[in-house]
């Protein structure tokens, strides 16, 4: 309060200058502000130190310790994991995006219908992921499995067996992935094309774009950063993702359908080999470490300025 | 919808013919979707409702429908779901606590470094972000190890530690970004009249925040009710399982009885499908991220 007298005082005067900044609001916080900023900050840096610096380099440490990389880097499997990851992480989510970019338009489109239709679409990303896709694997279990049973009874074709062949059982792991995630990013990207400006639509209709030329040239270039943005954080969560490929496929067929984290996971739990399972972890920071930077950056150019 | 819709295709004769041919497309991409969404819950109940012999016998609608699954979840009959109520009472513990303390930390980090406008706080929320460098799965060996050096193994807390640092990165990136659309105006006036930082947060920042809140806390509990991994490495009594780490051990027989499974299953899934068709009308608006200024 002692504080606002003068400053109410000085705008009475009516100073020369047009707009008048208030004191805190470009020096940063001062004298009790800063007291506050530093308690609001010290459950997030304890986190931050006690639960991801601590175990990163505790994690570094003991992957410095491994020998595994050279026993690792001979390992045929390895690279077929490798690939699952890049199919995964890499095309699979890529495909998801696009489709989710592509089904936000559809469900921007006015109508109750299509607003009752987005509660049901996001019903995969509010089932919980373990549910959903123990369910997936007996739903293609082969014999007896509905797929199998559905396949039969509608179009009268006897269904494959499905987790005894790499592609089928590769392309389920992805397509399991996409069923879960995909009504997230569908949401997000709604969100981007709701907080477009209509006069910006109405602007683009009077200089004559319809249709493509509005997509084109309007809706696309304002979330082009959104788009990236979302790409770089999709492929660092599914890079991390081991519920898919664990109970989706298991692994089947002779465990050639598995990720890196599952990987991981079996190398030092099922076989104990904790070095060979670090190592195979901190294979990945040549990839993630350019992604989280890349991501760093472009949030900081998130706001676009008309 | 139609008006819309034929607006991208405007200024042709056959302008009926061309509404109606759009129209059918949604209707027929609507059922599509519908479909797409449905089949694996689909699956999910026609097992549970399932007799145990029948369940694998080619049946696409349960020959004798049966609600016997879901009355052995619900007693707690079988081997495996001798402690089904309280393990659920874990899940629901671990993510209730997860969600608080995520938008509790979340929003006092993202309400200094956005509101407060500390000179360096952009490096803390870029330190957030570095959470990511290390994939969540791999770091859950010296995840673990570290509990044990902190005495928490096997106790519901260090799983919820673990789900808040997962979900921290990405919520205070949400809230910095919806923080953005609230004028800084309502702040300073609020100054004049006398407000500490506290009351700003709790009385104008807090209740401005409210989508966002309630997006990025069904994203957390989510994040808590979907993980596996960490509830299975760091919990290991029996006493102390979540629900998911007890739907995995179905897999470790062969003949385990499916349709308990899926009834337990289907059961676990209640709760936050539940909590994300009561928070649905702000989910769109609250997971806004970098909104285009005009």
């Amino acid at each position: 309060m002692s504080e606002a007298q003068p400053i109410l005082a000085m705008r009475a005067e009516g100073s020369t200058r047009s707009v008048w900044y208030a004191p805190w609001r470009f020096h940063g916080p001062r004298g009790s502000d800063t007291a506050w900023a530093v308690a609001f900050l010290v459950p997030y840096i304890w986190v931050l130190f006690v639960f991801v610096l601590y175990p990163i380099c505790f994690g570094f440490w003991l992957g410095s310790q491994a020998q595994g990389f050279d026993e690792l880097l001979d390992n045929p499997q390895f690279w077929a994991t490798v690939f699952n990851t890049f199919l995964l992480a890499g095309v699979g989510v890529n495909v998801m995006l696009f489709l989710a970019f592509l089904l936000s338009g559809f469900f921007i489109l006015p109508g109750r219908w299509i607003k009752a239709l987005l509660g049901l679409f996001m019903l995969p990303w509010a089932l919980p992921a373990l549910p959903a896709f123990l369910s997936m694997h007996w739903m293609f279990i082969g014999y007896g499995g509905f797929m199998n049973s559905a396949l039969g009874a509608v179009f009268g074709v006897e269904g494959p067996i499905w987790f005894n062949s790499y592609e089928l059982a590769m392309g389920i792991n992805v397509l399991a992935y996409i069923w879960k995630w995909m009504p997230f990013w569908t949401l997000v990207f709604l969100a981007g094309r709701l907080a477009i400006p209509q006069d910006i639509y109405d602007a683009a209709s009077v200089d004559g774009a319809t249709g493509v030329g509005r997509f084109v040239f309007v809706t696309f270039p304002l979330l082009a950063n959104l788009y990236l943005v979302c790409t770089l954080l999709a492929t660092l969560w599914a890079l991390a993702d081991f519920v898919t490929a664990y109970f989706v496929s298991s692994g089947a067929p002779a465990l050639q359908t598995e990720v890196l984290a599952t990987f991981t996971f079996r190398m030092m739990f099922d076989y104990g080999y904790v070095e060979l399972g670090l190592a195979a972890g901190l294979i990945v920071l040549p990839l993630s470490i350019p992604l989280t930077l890349l991501l760093i950056r472009r949030l900081q150019t998130t706001e676009l300025q008309l | 919808m139609s008006r819309l819709a034929t607006s991208y295709l405007s200024g042709r004769s056959n302008y009926r013919l061309i509404e109606f041919c759009v129209e059918a497309a949604c209707v027929v991409l609507g059922v599509w979707l519908a479909i797409w969404a449905l089949i694996p819950v689909y699956n999910m109940a026609l097992i549970a409702f399932s007799e145990h012999g029948a369940v694998f016998s080619g049946q696409t609608w349960p020959s004798q429908p049966s609600l016997h699954a879901f009355a052995v979840v619900w007693g707690q009959d079988f081997w495996y779901l001798e402690r089904f109520w309280h393990q659920f009472g874990n899940s629901f513990f671990i993510g209730i606590t997860t969600m608080i303390l995520t938008l509790l930390i979340g929003t006092m980090t993202s309400f200094t470094i956005g509101r407060l406008k500390l000179r360096h706080g952009w490096m803390l929320s870029n330190a957030a972000l570095m959470t990511y460098v290390i994939p969540a799965s791999f770091l859950a060996i010296p995840f673990y190890r570290i509990m044990n050096i902190y005495g928490l193994s096997n106790n519901p807390w260090s799983v919820i530690a673990a789900m808040v640092t997962f979900a921290s990165p990405y919520s205070i990136f949400i809230f910095q970004h919806y923080g953005k659309s609230i004028p800084m105006e309502l702040d300073e006036s609020a100054r004049i009249d006398g407000a500490t930082p506290l009351q700003i947060y709790v009385l104008i920042y807090l209740p401005l925040m409210a989508p966002a809140l309630v997006a990025v806390g069904t994203y957390s509990l989510l994040l808590a009710w979907n993980e596996y991994l960490y509830q299975f490495l760091l919990l290991s009594s029996r006493d102390n399982m979540t629900v998911s780490v007890a739907l995995a051990q179905f897999l470790n027989s062969d003949e385990a009885p499916w349709n308990y499974m899926m009834a337990t299953a289907i059961i676990y899934a209640l709760p936050p499908i539940a909590i994300y068709y009561a928070s649905r009308r702000y989910m769109a608006s609250g997971l806004t991220m970098g909104g285009v200024k005009g």
